[in-house]
């Protein structure tokens, strides 16, 4: 087990700049999501951990020591990758006990613990299958067998569910969940799911073409995300964004005026999410332009004054229907005001009223 | 007529067009191979088994049809033994040393080094295939030849110190032809199994690293099992036209000193076109013709080409 330290690593591939500053201190034991969108640098950073590429720059700690020239086999990192990466022409069995060659473990024990960690993934009725005779989520888990028959130090998730189906994923996840709690073992999880983040998680780092957009736990995430970024990136329904300016304590957005507290950037941007809308008496009037049932709930797109505005309601029968005449309101406390030019969280803006035109 | 009858006689002839169709496309794509299969391949078979029982010599007149030829082979001919006891150590050493070997040498070492630098040296390594055959005997038998001005003797001379010159034509024309088609067989496994370990995904080097192999371990567990089907299929191929080809031993030793590297095949060239005698040629030719022929099928049964050739490809994500 180890705590794992990034301090100002760099990564770039010739003259492409993948990772320009990278920091991050991940507690010994700590389950950690990476989430960011499609080659914003997550595998690379997990490459680097693994030791399979070398930052150009910075220092990256195991436990204090530096590693950046430690080699991968000498690492004692097990990862999975997101193609899961098991040698075609090894059987199963072969491939757990792959990483244990290399490790002069008495041949009794290696069959013991190649067994173990089997048992502890459910494939050792599949020990003699090749990779090809395997679903794609027997082979996941045959991935994972192999990471963890090292009893590595760090256990590094590349995309891990991604190739596997809705329901397979939701046990997956669960799974791999209890058996980080269970095993304490540090664990980094690449994902571009927000969902799998937050639900797998102790705590996220949002990241964005190469750089961490906020670290945190997948609440403060969600509840206070520090960009517009991380605003739109977790959540669904997406998050309402309004474009807006402010002036002498008002803040106009379309055809709305509203009153704000705070002192607030000229253009700013204000997030409403979905699932803090809600329908009143009084409000915002708008007319419903489009209802999509999800099952629990149903999520409504409205015409208002400031823009098309997404509201999520509990219970699966539409109380309203297309071109209804409706009034939105919510929460002050769940306003989210962001500087439009930088990007960045208004911390101590609010709407000065709870929602209404 | 009514109407369902003409609609099925519109269907009907719909389905001949078609039909026919099918018939013109599968001449079309088929025809010119088959025409080169017949022409190149049947028809020269045929010829030679009539001529192997016949007694054609240098008139190529047949008078009669005869066993004598086989007869000849099997018990008659004393220097048949040693000319097939050389053309095994002849393509069982070229194949062993370079074609397989020493081409799955320069595919990992050429695959091990930055793109650039590898192509570079897999240039090199192709140049004797590129060059003519001519040319490329000529730069040998400069290098190798008797006099002083030899590569060979300059750098005994020079950086050794020795005396005399020494005449590898004559004292070891063996592993002269042995090198001389070596060199220029080993880029062909070479290219074959660079695209091959080209085609391993590189996760899998990435995950072997991170399970604790070593350079060599990788060599062993990860990239050694993805070329066996690559490397039977070299083997094959190669026995195959080793067996058959004679053309750089012709322009570089003539076959001898004396008969020393006459093999099989050239053998059978000296004596159909040399001597003249046509008959008992065209007889030894059936032992090359005919197990060259099994092997293929062979090859093509145990291989499964077409699974051979997408192998590398299934893994690909
Ligand atoms: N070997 C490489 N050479 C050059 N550029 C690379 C290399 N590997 C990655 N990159 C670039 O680095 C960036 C980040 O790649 P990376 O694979 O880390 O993305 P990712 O976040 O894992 O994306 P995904 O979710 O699609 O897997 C990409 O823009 C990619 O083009
Ligand atoms: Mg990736």
């Amino acid at each position: 087990m180890a705590r794992i330290e990034f301090r100002h690593i760099e990564k770039r591939f010739g003259d492409v700049m993948v990772i320009p500053d990278m920091n991050i201190d991940i507690p010994d034991g700590e389950f950690v999501a990476l989430l960011g969108p499609s080659g914003c640098g997550k595998s690379t950073s997990l490459f680097m951990l693994a030791g399979v590429y070398l930052p150009t720059g910075g220092e990256l700690l195991f436990d204090g020591h530096r590693v950046n020239e430690v080699e991968a086999r000498d690492r004692n990192v097990g990862i999975v990758f997101q193609a899961y990466a098991l040698y075609p022409h090894m059987t199963v069995r072969e491939n757990i006990m792959f990483p244990l060659r290399f490790k002069k473990v008495p041949p009794d024990e290696a069959r013991a613990r190649v067994l173990e960690a089997a048992e502890l993934v459910q494939v050792s009725e599949l020990m003699d299958r090749r990779p090809s005779q395997l679903s794609g989520g027997q082979q996941q888990r045959v991935a994972l067998a192999r990471a963890l028959v090292k009893q590595p130090q760090l256990l590094l998730l590349d995309e891990p569910l991604s190739n596997l189906d809705a329901t397979l994923r939701l046990t997956m996840r669960s799974e791999i969940k209890s058996l980080q709690r269970r095993l304490g073992v540090t664990t980094i999880l690449v994902t571009h799911d927000q969902i799998e983040a937050t639900t797998m998680a102790d705590r996220v780092i949002c990241m964005n073409k190469g750089e961490i957009e906020q670290i945190g736990s997948p609440d403060d995430l969600y509840l206070r995300p520090n960009t517009l970024f991380v605003a739109g990136f977790i959540g669904s329904p997406p998050i309402n964004l309004v474009d807006g300016q402010a002036e002498n304590g008002h803040l106009r957005a379309g055809e709305g005026t509203f009153d704000v507290t705070g002192s607030l950037p000229r253009r700013v941007t204000v997030g409403l999410r979905a699932e803090h809308m809600r329908f009143g008496d009084a409000g915002m009037p708008g007319r419903v332009r489009q209802v999509e049932p999800m099952g629990r709930e149903t999520l409504y797109e409205v015409d208002t004054d400031i823009g098309t505005i997404r509201v999520l309601e509990a219970g699966s029968t539409a109380a309203h229907r297309i071109d209804g005449q409706v009034k939105i309101a919510f929460d002050r406390g769940d306003t989210l005001i962001f500087d439009s030019d930088t990007g960045r969280l208004v911390p101590d803006a609010h709407f000065a009223a709870n929602g209404s035109a | 007529m009514t109407a369902i009858t003409e609609e099925v006689a519109v269907r009907e002839k719909a389905m001949r067009a078609m039909r026919g169709r099918q018939r013109m496309n599968s001449i079309i794509f088929l025809g010119p191979a088959t025409v080169i299969i017949v022409l190149f391949f049947l028809l020269p078979v045929i010829v030679d088994i009539v001529i192997a029982f016949s007694d054609m010599g240098r008139d190529l007149q047949i008078s009669k049809f005869t066993t004598r030829n086989f007869e000849r082979a099997a018990t008659g001919d004393r220097r048949l033994p040693k000319v097939l006891f050389l053309t095994l150590i002849y393509v069982g050493a070229t194949l062993a040393i370079f074609n397989v070997t020493f081409g799955l040498v320069l595919a990992l070492t050429t695959t091990a080094l930055p793109r650039g630098s590898g192509g570079f040296f897999r240039t090199i390594w192709l140049m004797p295939r590129m060059s003519p055959s001519v040319v490329y005997i000529v730069l040998w038998q400069w290098s190798v030849h008797s006099g002083d001005s030899s590569l060979v003797n300059q750098i005994l001379k020079h950086v050794f110190g020795a005396q005399e010159n020494i005449d590898l034509l004559s004292n070891s024309p063996v592993p002269l032809i042995i090198l001389a088609n070596g060199f220029i067989g080993a880029s062909f496994g070479m290219i074959i199994l660079t695209s091959a370990i080209r085609g391993i995904p590189d996760h899998l080097f990435y995950a072997a690293r991170c399970d604790g192999a070593g350079s060599l371990a990788i060599v062993r567990h990860i990239t050694l099992p993805a070329l066996r089907w690559p490397l039977t299929y070299i083997g094959i191929w190669q026995t195959l036209s080793l067996m058959v080809s004679f053309e750089y031993i012709i322009l570089l030793t003539g076959g001898g000193p004396f008969q020393d590297t006459t093999v099989f095949a050239l053998y059978i060239y000296r004596r159909t076109f040399a001597s003249g005698q046509y008959g008992y040629g065209a007889a030894l030719a059936l032992f090359l013709i005919i197990p060259g022929i099994i092997i293929a099928l062979l090859a093509w049964r145990l291989t499964n080409m077409k699974e051979l050739l997408q192998e590398p490809r299934i893994e690909v994500h």
